[in-house]
């Protein structure tokens, strides 16, 4: 299977403490890699610095993504280039129409891949068959972006765009929080949906939850900027039944 | 030799060489000496053959702005030097200005590229660049088929010195009925005098079909330095009018002075949306227009309606406050504006609302954006009459910063003499935040377009309130004004 994304000992700060101190990471095309830890372990830190999020500073390593070293790359150049961020917190945008924010997103995306720009019939046609995948209401593409959209309604407007940007490596940064059942259901039916062959997946989540509707061919733990256990779907299991209490304790016994 | 007079807003060197005070010493022809004097208001009446009583009114203005001894109102917040009013020339027949360039081949390159980010139709550019054509081909016979359709609704648009000569009982009965000659040190100096502007009347019960001065535009080019605009919508009239143009505007003058009033009769209603892009100065504030108008408009008729729409992203100082006399009971005063400072540009523009008629209802949105060193300032006064019973006002003022040497300032003014009256005042400072642009570039999308998404997005509530051509215009003209702007 090819690599698509190696990650080689990274190390990064966020106002110049360290967070992330050498994580090492090799992710398939076709592979859904979960990772889990506790609070403050640099799981977010991890997917903010793959996509570049200039508030944070990388100071080692190397990550390489499908061939091209992905940390000279700007924040948008990996984007087009097919990595994706779900954000956990996804950003107000006043006034600026969400129909309008999607399509030049999609356009500067088709851009970058030589295809000409949507015509505004084209990208109705596509946008509203994804609607459906997400169960949202059409009226959410005339409101500003996600101003006064409730939380479940941020979240599956994450999902829309990662279907219609079709990116090669979506990092999905706790999808699940907040989100009831129902919710819940239709997030993980757009990534399953997207899921395949050709792509990847690294999902942060605090939840195994979510993991029994997307299904994790690997987990990792993080724990402390470092990846310290790593094993198939079971191991979400044992850490819902026994916490992290466990994998800190063998950290410190071998440290 | 290259039109040295045209203002484009890149060319520095010219700034610094060549746009001075007032008139160029170039023009030789039909053109009064510097300095005002009751002589030179003279001048300018006679050449335009004004009636005796329009003279009167200018000799009673120039009095009374000489009693105010060249004292130019020390309140807003603005930086400007004292300015001497006679060093100026106060007339100059537009026909006489020398060195026009003859064809768009001899006009500045840089104000071209100017017309071409704005997208400017080619049939404007022209007369916008100030060449000397005689017809405009297209907007000849617009301008004619317009004109049929006007006059047979009755509807009177024309120049104010043709307005004085041929409808001299409405000028005379509405000249200074809103603004008077008393009315602030600019308007006194306007209303002595003043060169031209437009004049339109909407007779009662017609609805102008078309936007006035939408196919007019590029023939208000350059007006002069002291527009006068009256506007008069009578019972059951309306009308949507429109002014200015996005291109940066070739302007003659640093010193700006114009007056509008509008009145609006029993259940009419006016509409009145400005672009303002005159020259702003380079980067260092050198240059660039003084703009102090005087806008007013007073609802007089019951049910009556003027609306005010602004987006201002010239001139280096702007001095302006559209405002509203709700007199008519039930009447309707709004404002909506963008004010954008970028550079050394300085603003102080908002509104007034004077409650005055029963049920009365107002209401403010401004935006101000603040780039570079810019300096933004927003100043409205909400005042509820005693007699004012049931007025309602709402206020929104909304700051938008870029970069961290620029300044917004919101300084609002509520007098309530009713204890019926509902007033309610809105503000926010906010910038464009790390979080919102790493959010779009996530996306894909560049800085640029992500800023230009983000400042769009904080006018929308105004853009919607222009007509749509504008709306389009003025969405452009901001990403043009805020080039080089860094966050």
């Amino acid at each position: 299977m090819a690599t698509l994304l190696s990650i080689q000992d990274l190390h990064a700060t966020v106002d110049g403490a360290e967070v992330l101190k050498g994580v090492n990471l090799t992710v398939n095309a076709g592979e859904v890699h979960a990772i889990m830890g506790p609070n403050g372990s640099g799981k977010s830190t991890l997917v903010n610095v793959l996509s570049g999020n200039p508030q944070y500073q990388v100071t080692g390593g190397s990550v390489e993504f499908g061939g091209r070293d992905l940390l000279a790359m700007l924040p948008e150049e990996r984007a087009r280039d097919g990595v994706f961020l779900a954000f956990q917190y996804p950003v107000e945008l006043p006034g600026v129409r969400n129909w309008q924010f999607l399509k030049s997103a999609v356009d500067a995306v088709r851009k970058h891949r030589g295809q000409d720009e949507l015509s505004i019939r084209q990208f109705d046609r596509i946008y509203e068959a994804k609607l459906k995948l997400v169960e949202i209401d059409a009226e959410l593409m005339k409101r500003s972006v996600n101003e006064g959209f409730s939380g479940g309604e941020k979240k599956r407007n994450e999902m829309l765009q990662l279907l219609l940007l079709e990116p090669r490596l979506a990092l999905l940064d706790e999808t699940d929080s907040g989100l009831d059942i129902d919710a819940l259901r239709v997030v993980a039916g757009a990534v399953n949906g997207y899921r395949g062959g050709d792509n990847a997946i690294v999902l942060v989540t605090h939840y195994q939850r979510l993991l029994d509707y997307i299904v994790p061919d690997f987990i990792h733990v993080l724990y402390d900027g470092r990846m310290v256990l790593s094993g198939g779907r079971e191991l979400a299991l044992e850490l819902e039944a026994k916490g992290y209490d466990w994998v800190k304790e063998a950290v410190a016994a071998g440290r | 030799m290259t039109q040295q007079r045209v203002i484009s807003r890149t060319s520095e060197d010219e700034v610094a060489s060549e746009y001075k005070w007032g008139f160029e010493t170039d023009i030789e022809a039909d053109i009064a000496p510097k300095g005002l004097n009751e002589g030179i208001v003279r001048l300018i009446s006679g050449k335009k053959n004004e009636p005796a009583w329009l003279l009167e009114w200018r000799l009673r203005a120039y009095r009374h702005w000489l009693s105010l001894g060249e004292h130019q109102p020390t309140w807003p917040m603005l930086d400007y030097p004292q300015i001497d009013y006679q060093d100026s020339h106060y007339y100059a027949a537009p026909a006489s200005y020398k060195n026009q360039p003859n064809s768009l081949e001899e006009v500045d390159p840089e104000l071209l590229a100017a017309f071409d980010k704005l997208g400017i139709p080619l049939a404007e550019r022209e007369k916008l660049a100030g060449v000397a054509v005689d017809a405009v081909f297209d907007s000849v016979s617009v301008h004619t088929t317009f004109k049929d359709t006007l006059d047979k609704l009755g509807i009177i648009f024309c120049s104010f010195s043709e307005a004085a000569q041929k409808h001299p009982d409405l000028v005379k009965k509405y000249l200074g009925s809103v603004v008077p000659y008393t009315d602030n040190f600019y308007a006194t100096l306007n209303s002595a005098v003043f060169s031209d502007g437009s004049f339109a009347y909407i007779p009662k019960g017609v609805k102008c079909p078309v936007p006035l001065m939408t196919y007019f535009r590029i023939n208000a080019a350059d007006t002069g330095q002291f527009e006068r605009t009256l506007i008069i919508a009578d019972e059951g009239a309306s009308v949507s009018y429109l002014e200015g143009c996005t291109a940066p505007m070739r302007k003659s003058h640093q010193l700006h002075a114009a007056v509008v009033e509008l009145i609006a009769l029993d259940d009419a209603e006016i509409k009145y949306s400005t672009l303002q892009n005159w020259f702003p100065g380079d980067k260092e504030g050198r240059g660039g227009v003084f703009n102090f108008v005087t806008k007013r408009g007073k609802c007089a008729g019951r049910n009556s309606k003027i609306s005010w729409t602004q987006v201002e992203t010239g001139s280096a100082i702007t001095w302006k406050y559209p405002s509203c006399i709700l007199q008519g009971d039930n009447s309707v005063g709004e404002f909506y504006s963008v004010a954008l400072v970028n550079n050394r540009q300085q603003a102080d523009t908002g509104t007034k609302m004077i409650h005055i008629g029963k049920n009365t209802r107002s209401t403010i949105i401004s935006k101000g954006i603040s780039a570079g060193h810019g300096n933004g300032t927003y100043r409205g006064q909400v005042k509820i009459m005693p007699g004012a019973k049931n007025a309602r006002n709402f206020t929104r003022c909304d700051s938008l910063l870029i970069g961290d040497q620029c300044g917004a300032h919101t300084v609002p003014y509520i007098e309530v003499r009713n204890p019926t009256a509902r007033v309610e005042h809105e503000a926010s400072t906010s910038k464009v935040s790390d979080d919102q642009l790493f959010y779009c570039l996530q996306r894909g999308i560049s800085e640029e377009d992500a800023r230009h998404m983000i400042i769009n997005g904080f006018c929308r509530s105004i853009f919607q309130e222009l007509p749509f051509e504008f709306a389009v215009e003025a969405s452009q003209l901001l990403k043009v004004s805020l080039e080089g702007a860094v966050g």
